[in-house]
């Protein structure tokens, strides 16, 4: 048993030497994505029944591009932090658990990657 | 510190069941179904980047019963998780936290999201031309 008092164990970064980095994070991504969702799912109303090539004009404008790259890297961000924690409450076998962490961390990855790929190909 | 055997939080069961434990659950509910909406998104900008050919067939399958309900329950999450999410932030910022506080804006969110899911689809569907 270590002698050290609970508030010397979690002063600084604490055990997983992380601080509140997660916590923030979350909150830091849902703010941004407060206006970055207001702003898409806007014009994806305006955008209803538009065909392909009003939709890849409107896509690939730079303002728009731009818009939806932080959309996309905020939701993915958000995403993965979210489910990370459901994971982390509910499957309570170590290796089974890691492996979903790590599973949901790279296809949230791969995803990101994927979307900022589409929007940068309709950009350029 | 050891916690031994005792019993830990959440221990859902001993609690009197409550709207605003619904309301929380929900939140994380709609969370992991906006997960899974993410996958639409990917799938919808990369048939844009793909062509007229791919995008038709993304917009056939949404144009589905299937594609619209599922349309339909995303938009629900998304409003819901987006009111819910920043009815948090309030909370981070230590605003709103007493008891009668907290549980109308439950169910200010609840109906929020539900008005505006409507309103969000009675706008789609006029921009679209289909209610004129």
């Amino acid at each position: 048993m270590s002698t050290r008092t609970p508030i010397a164990r979690v002063r600084g970064l604490g055990s997983a030497k992380g601080g509140t980095h997660h916590w923030w994070m979350q909150r830091l991504t849902a703010i941004a994505l407060v206006p970055l969702t207001a702003w898409f799912v806007t014009s994806l109303i305006c955008f209803a029944g538009a065909d392909h090539a009003a939709v890849s004009a409107w896509l690939g404008s730079p303002l728009t591009a731009v818009l939806m790259l932080l959309l996309i890297v905020a939701t993915f961000h958000h995403m993965q932090l979210g489910l990370q924690v459901v994971v982390e409450d509910y499957v309570h076998q170590e290796a089974v658990k890691i492996g979903c962490i790590i599973g949901i961390k790279l296809a949230s990855y791969a995803l990101a990657v994927a979307a900022c790929f589409a929007v940068l190909k309709v950009a350029f | 510190m050891n916690t031994g055997n005792r019993p830990l939080s959440p221990h859902l069961q001993v609690y009197r069941w409550q709207w605003t434990m619904l309301l929380s659950i929900v939140h994380r509910a709609t969370g992991i179904a906006l997960a899974a909406g993410a996958l639409l998104l990917v799938c919808w900008l990369l048939a844009v980047a793909n062509g007229p050919d791919s995008f038709a067939a993304v917009h056939g399958f949404l144009g589905t019963w299937i594609g619209r309900f599922l349309l339909f329950g995303w938009t629900w999450s998304l409003t819901y998780h987006l009111f819910n999410g920043m009815r948090h932030l309030f909370w981070d910022a230590g605003i709103g936290l007493e008891l009668p506080v907290a549980q109308a804006s439950g169910y200010t969110v609840l109906i929020a999201s539900i008005v505006v899911t409507l309103a969000i689809w009675v706008a789609g569907y006029m921009a679209a031309g289909v209610l004129g």
